[in-house]
């Protein structure tokens, strides 16, 4: 019998994120993304920082990752994430706002009290988490693909 | 016998006390209930990135990490974790004799000390241990982050290394009623965590062909051991946190009770010193209406 489904888990160190059965994930590896269909190679990969997806039906979920793991296997995938963020639980505003304080932090080069490693990470963290609240306002139209 | 004005002030003392034993005791079970859940939201964490780890680890040629190394116990680490605040019954001073009798225990080895928490680390400094590192405050909004930072160091120093074994002495959350105080052996990693000694209670992924790999095996290996450390100290820090609040509301509950106590036997003898007043007077005045009227 062919797989139909995936299991998929999303879990961060605080709390279940997503336990659902799903029909496709997009995962962002540290690599680049990957898609998933059910009947998948087992595979295992770095997190790199991004937007995981994941398709029940026509509808499209979405979510921020940031770094961890990913294993798939051919009827499951568990993602074990540092922080993980379903779209609505986002508040784009204050993402936003996060990502030009750090854009400003990191324009000020000559400047020692910029802890350069971490702007750059707040900055991800930003970017990724407007760009999954962006997608969340058009997620629900149908047959919609995430554009990576 | 204290006079009836005495007895009132006291009284109000004793009154005071227990509405502010009280208002706590309901402060702590709020807590608690946010800490036991927290304790619950965690565990799927901590089982997936095992379950991970260990099919990874079958999979790496051989399973070398820094982490899993172990070497005669020498020179030891240990964390002692304890609540920021007081007014929690035993629950800091059980720890603190724990430590005391693991240093009487150990006194041919080498010990250094991490406190977490404000209480155990005074009490540490107070009685001469030269901490290695101390985190205070921490528990008031408890974070993976912090669970991060002393993994990093407590890894480091096992790492480099500094010492050859790290334990923790905590109270482990059993309920509302109990702690359990624990004495845990955190580094070296228990070699069942990457052996699959207990695999088949697992889910059988040896049938599974092996992996493709978008990194080296070793690769992913070597960065998932260190959040295997994260993510079991970030458990022990949650039981504790939730012990603390679970042993305050036992504690506060147990005061609210005593000065209830307190009041009843306190306007019970207030009442006699009352009566024995009337009735003293009442004696002056009728002897006093006798002698006129003889």
């Amino acid at each position: 019998m062919p797989i139909e489904s995936i299991a998929l888990q999303v879990v961060t160190p605080d709390r279940r994120v997503v336990e659902e059965s799903v029909e496709e994930v997009q995962v962002p590896g540290d690599q680049g993304y990957l898609g998933v269909l059910p009947g998948h190679a087992p595979l295992m990969t770095e997190l790199g920082a991004g937007m995981l997806s994941y398709r029940k039906g026509a509808t499209w979920y979405y979510l921020t990752a940031l770094r961890g793991f990913a294993e798939v296997l051919a009827d499951r995938v568990t993602v074990l994430a540092e922080r993980a963020e379903r779209a609505e639980e986002i508040d784009l505003g204050r993402a936003e706002k996060a990502a030009a304080r750090a854009r400003e932090r990191l324009g000020r080069l000559q400047d020692p009290e910029v802890d350069w490693a971490r702007a750059q990470a707040a900055l991800e963290r930003a970017m990724v988490r407007v760009q999954v609240a962006a997608k969340a306002g058009s997620a629900l139209t149908e047959g919609h693909r995430p554009e990576i | 016998m204290p006079t009836l004005l005495e007895y009132r002030h006291r009284l109000r003392s004793v009154n005071q006390t227990k509405q502010i034993t009280r208002a706590m005791k309901f402060v702590a079970a709020a807590q608690l209930r946010r800490a036991q859940s927290r304790v619950f939201a965690a565990r799927p964490y901590a089982h997936e990135i095992l379950e991970v780890l260990r099919s990874a680890a079958e999979r790496v040629e051989q399973p070398i990490h820094p982490l899993l190394e172990r070497r005669a116990e020498r020179r030891l680490l240990v964390l002692v974790l304890t609540s920021d605040k007081g007014l929690c019954g035993a629950f800091n001073s059980n720890v603190a004799r724990r430590a005391a009798a693991f240093f009487r225990a150990h006194k041919d080895r080498e010990l250094k000390w991490i406190a977490v928490g404000r209480r155990g680390r005074d009490t540490l400094r107070k009685q001469g241990f030269r901490l290695e590192a101390e985190y205070v405050d921490i528990f008031r909004r408890l974070d993976f982050e912090h669970a991060r930072e002393i993994a990093r160091r407590v890894g480091g120093l096992y790492a480099e290394p500094q010492v050859d074994a790290v334990y923790a002495i905590y109270n482990e959350f059993k309920n509302v009623m109990t702690q359990k105080l624990i004495v845990e052996q955190v580094l070296p990693l228990a070699p069942e965590v990457v052996a699959g000694g207990a695999a088949g209670k697992l889910r059988d992924r040896r049938a599974e062909p092996d992996y493709i790999y978008e990194d080296p095996p070793q690769a992913i290996f070597d960065s998932m051991l260190p959040r295997y450390l994260e993510s079991e100290i970030f458990r022990i820090l949650l039981e504790s946190g939730a012990g603390e609040q679970a042993a305050r509301m036992t504690a506060m509950d147990a005061a609210t009770n005593n000065a209830a106590d307190l009041i009843e036997r306190l306007t019970l003898e207030m009442n006699k010193a009352r009566q024995a007043a009337i009735t003293k007077e009442i004696i002056e005045v009728v002897s006093g209406a006798a002698a006129t009227a003889a």
